[in-house]
């Protein structure tokens, strides 16, 4: 048989084409991350050279600048203050500025670890006890209601952003910790208990029928059986819910302002002196970006299911 | 009865509901409560930041108001041209990409990975890089166009012309992985003996293509467009950080409208209305289109 | 790395028991006031933290927190815009009796400043902040080209007079135009850096510096709120016919959207010979001359009037807060005319008349005297508590006329009058 011809064993050359094109479209779509990161090593005026520098001498001056609030002042002010004390201090005195005090960055950063985090066990956590139910018992309305959670994923979030903005007001919770935790916890519900119910499905039942003849309870069984069971799904999961609230942005700059700001919108709006201090974004996009790669590359098998909410099974 | 009390502890059904209680609960309150709350003042002419006033009930006046405004016509223009284009590209490259990644060559689960990446980042923070890459004087990738071709000094998002395409090379840029992966997955469910059988009938490549390859595949890429069109209609972070809606309005897409006059200008009752007004064109969109694609599926 | 973050990390939660929050627009100045407020420290033992707000979301931002009678600030340098609602609506502490008993007289500053930034209603006695940051909308320019024999000849034989700072628009156009497109040293220049921002206050405050200095009105002087015919008048619209002009003709590419941050990027890069933006940055962009570059600076010129754009603000006590006590304290250190002094000298705006009328004033900096002469001329926007509603409109009528060239001005214009109306009947002014 002409092996060319066929769509199971393509034959060696259409491989290589096929290989080289995608090759091709893999440095195409890395170049602006990896000129982001690139940009992070430079100082401000390598970044804004032109034409623009892929070779040049590395700098912090990036990340000190993302750290620090900096301003320029004459020679002789800086000569009457005492010597720099550090490598980074000297860094910006070279360039006849002060370091007047640290950035915001490392809070917005923060804020969006505690949010992070606490939202995603929430979410992990109320989504497990729901998938179970959906998975293991007769539910009323079991397949509305399936759908009624999966609906809640379309609403534009500015939709609903005014109302829970006055709720939120009311009551105290806006601007807090708190508040976008439990907000990140119900949009993340949806991705969670999809996701979750496809794992406990492919758990056999068998498993805690046995343990409850054994003498546990349904409950002890749900956590001392199919919790660990279900513990490769309910990473996956997690990491999905982790990195949609990392990356949150509409209700972050809507809902949240001094305490409880997230880093999405807090990097775009980086300034050095007068300009956007684009060695600084670079440094604060990389430094955010960072976690998500990595997840990414440790999440590659669960990635198709996460991102449909398990809607399209392999 | 006896049954029913084989095991100890809670009964099952009692274990259902304090399992998926919490979460309808919740859902209730920060999802179902808003949507209540915001048709609620769609009929009003409620400023949420004058506290202390009293809305009025107004009627069907908001609903009239925007309708009858030219303004949003244009922004729904907007939103419907950016959902075209993005839509079609994904769909093209993302299948064409797909239908490459299958041949199972060495190293395509590798590459597969490295070409998802850009959807796992932060379209705001996305957004805001690509600013710095289609600067006119210093951006890559003006420089990288002119290298190719010298156009001479163009800008990507200044220019009313040029602007809503740097909405789309981004949007594109993101999320042509998304329908990738899903027409991934699509092609490796078609059963090998499909073609098996194709072949023994001495069907040609093309023809097998045709006929087996791409019916198998549609329903999993309409499934990637669905998604992709509900995420484009609310599109929001990453437009907002790129061209912030201009210049002028030429890439003011309905969600961005919608948070000036929301959040800015505070009009609660008039964008409440807006809000209602677009939930419910993407409800109807999303349902008509679910029951195009099942019967697609069906034949 | 890893040291820098710990490092940083141990600054920033380090507070002592006695700390406070000052909340302002992040850009130069509060960098400086940073700086000078070390010295505060050092003095009184009293913290204070620095949370700064840029540009594009300031307004949003504080007056949000304000409308939510938030604790986050104890002091905020709020914009001049915002006294109104700052006083209206009881956000603002007033200051009088502040200032009667720790001898802090508003004569100490300069009226201009003090009626712009302290007072509500204007030009009463009731003050609610203390005039903080002198500040006005004006221009700089490359001196260093302009001393271009071979530039001047050539501008001085095609426009008949000399190329120097220009005392009316149709000058500063001609000059602008001059440059647009020119080889300087082997790089393609252009004519001028002017706002073109739709997002926040930028292209308002652009054109304002036009309409201003053709004669605008804002409203009926004998009757408030009556805007037809002075808002719209003829050289209001000629005014913003002219910007769209000086957009068109002299705008380096890509200024579809720019406000402070990209005129001061358009004009370091070396791409313009003119930029508009506030004083405020002017300490920074003449200390950064270097590579031959010479910044000269002029105060907005005039065309029938003599007039330009206040920008500026007052440092008020926020009511909510719960240290109302250390931040009067710092207040009172604030207006010490040797901090005053200091303030200067490290790159703010300082408004007390000690400073300002000091024999050597003039002379300290290049700009100094043409920040004397726009504080004595300068108009401001709206103060109404409902600014916000009124900027947004403005913004988006003179943006797409200017920039996007829909329409005409005499229609950008009405379109405002009647967005404005509304705001004005919404809040029961009309």
């Amino acid at each position: 048989m002409d092996t060319s011809r066929s769509y199971l064993e393509p034959s060696s050359f259409s491989k290589k084409i096929a290989a080289a094109i995608i090759i091709v479209y893999t440095v195409i779509t890395l170049i602006p991350i990896s000129w982001m990161v690139m940009t992070s090593f430079k100082n401000v005026d390598s970044a804004i050279s032109y034409p623009p520098e892929v070779l040049f001498e590395p700098s912090l001056e990036g990340y000190v600048n993302l750290f620090t609030n900096r301003s320029r002042q004459s020679p002789e002010y800086l000569d009457s203050l005492p010597p720099p004390e550090n490598w980074y201090e000297e860094l910006v005195r070279s360039r006849e500025m002060v370091i007047t005090g640290p950035s915001k960055f490392l809070g917005r950063y923060s804020n969006s670890m505690i949010i992070g985090f606490g939202s995603t066990f929430a979410s992990v956590f109320l989504g497990a006890l729901a998938a179970y139910a959906f998975s293991r018992f007769r539910v009323p309305l079991k397949d509305d209601l399936l759908f009624f959670i999966l609906s809640t994923r379309m609403f534009p979030p500015i939709a609903v952003a005014v109302p829970i903005f006055i709720m939120y007001r009311k009551i105290g919770l806006g601007d807090t910790h708190l508040g976008m935790i439990i907000l990140y916890t119900v949009v993340n519900l949806s991705l969670a208990v999809w996701l979750l119910k496809g794992f406990m499905d492919e758990i056999p039942k068998e498993y805690e029928e046995a343990a409850m003849i054994d003498g546990y309870s349904r409950l002890q069984a749900f956590f001392k059986v199919v919790l660990p069971q279900a513990m490769t799904g309910i990473a996956a999961t997690a990491i999905f819910c982790m990195i949609f609230s990392w990356n949150e942005y509409a209700f972050a700059v809507l809902l949240t302002q001094f305490n409880a700001q997230t880093a999405p919108p807090f990097i775009p709006t980086i300034i050095g002196e007068g300009g956007l201090d684009w060695p600084a974004i670079g440094a604060g996009t990389t430094l955010f970006l960072l976690p998500v790669m990595i997840f990414t590359i440790i999440l590659r098998k669960h990635l198709l299911r996460g991102i449909t909410f398990g809607a399209v099974r392999k | 009865m006896k049954v029913k009390k084989k095991f100890k502890g809670l009964s099952d059904k009692a274990v259902g509901w304090l399992f998926i209680g919490p979460s309808v609960l919740l859902l209730l309150a920060i999802n179902i409560y808003p949507l209540v709350y915001a048709i609620k003042m769609s009929f009003t002419n409620f400023y949420a930041n004058k506290i202390g006033r009293v809305p009025e009930f107004v009627g069907l006046k908001n609903y009239i108001k925007v309708l009858n405004k030219e303004a949003i016509w244009e922004k729904m223009q907007v939103t419907a041209s950016f959902m075209f284009w993005t839509l079609l590209l994904q769909a093209i490259i993302g299948l064409g990409l797909a239908l490459l990644l299958n041949r199972k060559f060495k190293g395509n689960e590798l590459l597969t990975t490295l070409i998802v990446l850009p959807m796992m980042l932060s379209p705001a923070v996305v957004g805001v890089f690509w600013t710095y890459l289609y600067n006119p004087q210093v951006g890559l990738f003006n420089y990288v166009v002119n290298f190719f071709y010298d156009f001479g000094s163009f800008d990507m998002i200044g220019s009313s012309m040029l602007a809503p395409w740097s909405i789309v090379i981004v949007d594109t840029w993101m999320w042509t992985p998304f329908t990738m992966l899903i027409c991934l997955a699509g092609l490796r469910s078609v059963p090998n003996y499909l073609y098996e059988a194709a072949e023994v009938d001495r069907a040609n490549k093309w023809q097998q293509f045709i006929y087996i390859t791409l019916p198998s595949v549609l329903p999993f890429l309409l499934l990637a467009l669905l998604f992709r069109g509900i995420e484009n209609f609310k599109m929001f972070d990453m437009v907002v950080e790129l061209t912030s809606g201009g210049p002028g309005s030429a890439t003011e897409l309905a969600s961005i409208n919608l948070k000036r006059e929301a959040f800015e200008k505070w009009k609660t009752g008039y964008s409440s209305a807006f809000a209602v007004i677009l939930f419910v064109t993407i409800f109807g969109f999303g349902n008509v289109y679910v029951k195009v694609m099942n019967k697609i599926k069906e034949r | 790395m890893i040291l820098l973050f710990v490092s940083l990390f141990s600054f920033s939660v380090n507070s002592n028991a006695k700390s406070i929050t000052l909340g302002w627009a992040a850009w130069d100045p509060a960098n400086a006031l940073q700086e000078l407020t070390k010295e505060f420290t050092a003095e009184t033992g009293i913290d204070v933290n620095f949370e700064f707000v840029p540009w594009p979301n300031f307004a949003d931002r504080m007056l949000n927190e304000l409308n939510n009678k938030g604790k986050t600030f104890d002091l905020l340098i709020g914009d001049s815009q915002w006294i109104g609602a700052g006083a209206v609506y009881g956000h603002y502490v007033k200051l009088n009796d502040f200032f009667d008993k720790e001898g802090i007289s508003m004569n100490d500053f300069s009226p201009a400043t003090v009626y712009a930034y302290s007072t509500w209603p204007k030009g009463s006695e009731n003050y609610y902040a203390l005039p903080a940051m002198g500040d006005a909308l004006a221009w700089a320019y490359r001196k260093d080209w302009f001393d271009r024999p071979e530039l001047k000849s050539e501008f001085k034989k095609k426009h008949g007079y000399d190329l120097g700072v220009p005392t009316n628009w149709n000058q500063l156009h001609d000059m602008c135009s001059f440059f647009q497109g020119r080889e300087i040293d082997g790089q393609k220049r252009y004519g001028a850096a002017i706002n073109t921002e739709r997002g926040s206050e930028g292209i308002t405050m652009g054109v304002t510096a036009a309409m201003y200095a053709w004669g605008m009105e804002y409203e009926n002087p004998n009757k408030p709120y009556d805007m037809e015919g002075y808002f719209n008048s003829p050289q209001a619209v000629e005014a913003v016919e002219f910007y769209r002009k000086l957009y068109e003709d002299c705008a380096p590419p890509g200024h579809s959207d720019a406000y402070m941050v990209a005129n001061l990027d358009a004009y370091k890069s070396g791409q313009v010979a003119f930029q508009m933006n506030w004083y405020a940055f002017w300490p920074g962009v003449s200390k950064e001359d270097k590579d031959g570059r010479v910044s000269g600076f002029f105060a907005n010129p005039s065309q029938n009037v003599s007039a330009a754009t206040l920008g500026g603000q007052g440092i008020s006590v926020v009511k909510y807060s719960d240290k109302q006590d250390l931040a009067l304290e710092y207040i009172k250190w604030f207006a010490r005319p040797d901090v005053q002094q200091k303030w200067w000298d490290l790159g703010g705006y300082s408004c007390h008349n000690d400073v300002l009328n000091a024999p050597s004033f003039p002379t300290s900096t290049v700009y100094a005297q043409g920040f004397l002469d726009s504080m004595g001329i300068v108009k401001d926007f709206w103060q109404e508590p409902t600014f916000v509603e009124l900027m947004l409109p403005m913004q988006e009528a003179i943006h797409d006329y200017v920039v996007n060239g829909k329409g005409t001005a005499k229609g950008a214009l009405d379109k405002i009058i009647e967005e404005w109306v509304e705001v004005f009947e919404a809040d029961g002014k009309l």
